[in-house]
């Protein structure tokens, strides 16, 4: 981030390095108990414990969390946007499918 | 409130925070990654939130119309109580005080120690019979967790890294135990103090000094010999350093007193 201001001459983690070296992790948090994990970002870092504490300095320091979870980006398979005429689109007119001729009992609560 | 504590005591704890505080800001907009940036601004304002409170504390001790801004910004250099260490520059020893020039090991390395002595000041305090400051402490005692891990962490990495990195902290580490002796050296505050807090600080000194003795080794460093000269910062002796550090923190505040945005 210091590149175009950086006056340090003794500095050799310079931003660009740390983008090259270190991989891009995705992070998950929590915002309360019994609730999801939400991704909400990525960052670059080291190793996992690295992104973890990384994640808790970038995205939960507004009290927006409870737990964390870390994934290497790397490690996630992703749908192609090309495939999304056959992936997505036949679903588009199964309007059965959606559960909204029931009625939910009170008892059951969020669903 | 059983007795009241020396407000020495509590301008001591306001300016340690405060003045490192204000040192590590200085990595605001210059940080290694923007990830580090914002962890070493979350650090820096986690240490002026303490010295708000600590503060507020001491002025409402001082009466008169002292706040926590004339006790920040309307004191000079010889009424910081702060430890010595903490005004030092971020740049690596013999450098020189330019403050463009920092090295992120020394940011480190003083991090650590610190906040290794500091989770053990604030988990006693919190236990004291002073309600305000027990409370402090209680809030204070896992921001600082944080801040030592986070050092430690950078502590390993940076030791057990490359020749460079390792060959830079243990710089750092050896400009800077030095200045660690007046964790334990006396004062005429402190003692009151702990007739009240029940706190004696020369008993911390060897669970700091394991907490230490276990990082440097893993992170594959050598410990510099103890001894040599006991800095002053806490008696209101300082090194040339924080007045430069004061100057920068204070000068808008006295250009445009009780400005408010």
């Amino acid at each position: 981030m210091s590149s175009n201001t950086s006056t340090s001459t003794n500095a050799t983690a310079t931003p660009s390095a740390a983008l090259k070296e270190w991989p891009l992790w995705e992070v998950f948090v929590r915002s309360k108990q019994g609730l999801e994990h939400k991704h909400c970002g990525s960052l670059h870092a080291s190793d996992a414990q690295h992104a973890l504490q990384m994640a808790r300095d970038v995205y939960t320091r507004r009290q927006e969390g409870v737990s964390i979870w870390v994934v290497q980006s790397a490690s996630i398979a992703a749908s192609q946007p090309d495939d999304k005429a056959e992936f997505f689109e036949p679903s588009g007119d199964k309007v059965y499918r959606h559960p909204t001729f029931y009625e939910i009992p009170d008892a059951v609560g969020h669903m | 409130m059983t007795s009241a504590l020396p407000t020495d005591y509590l301008l001591h704890l306001a300016d340690n925070a405060l003045v490192l505080g204000q040192r590590n800001a200085e990595w605001c907009g210059h940080g290694p990654a923007l990830e580090e940036d914002i962890a070493l601004s979350n650090n820096s304002l986690d240490l002026i939130g303490q010295a708000r409170l600590l503060y507020q504390a001491a002025a409402a001790q001082i009466g008169g119309g002292a706040s926590e801004d004339s006790l920040a910004y309307f004191r000079d250099v010889p009424d910081f109580k702060n430890y010595t260490l903490l005004e030092l520059p971020h740049n690596a020893p013999l450098a020189s005080t330019s403050a463009s020039d920092r090295d992120f090991a020394t940011t480190v390395v003083r991090n650590f120690l610190f906040s290794a002595w500091m989770v053990l000041v604030w988990d006693r305090l919190q236990q004291c019979e002073h309600p305000e400051l027990a409370a402090i402490a209680a809030k204070s005692v896992k921001e600082v967790r944080y801040h030592l891990r986070h050092s430690r962490d950078w502590l390993l990495r940076l030791g057990d890294g490359t020749t460079e990195s390792q060959a830079r902290v243990q710089a750092a580490v050896n400009h800077l135990m030095p200045y660690t002796q007046e964790f334990w050296s006396h004062s005429v505050y402190e003692t009151q103090a702990a007739q009240v807090t029940g706190l004696d600080t020369l008993s911390l000194r060897i669970d700091w000094d394991q907490i230490v003795a276990a990082a440097l080794s893993e992170a594959t460093l050598t410990r510099p010999a103890a001894g040599g000269f006991v800095t002053t910062g806490k008696q209101g002796l300082h090194s040339e350093h924080l007045g430069f550090l004061l100057a920068e923190m204070q000068s808008l505040t006295r250009a445009h007193p009780e400005a408010v945005w």
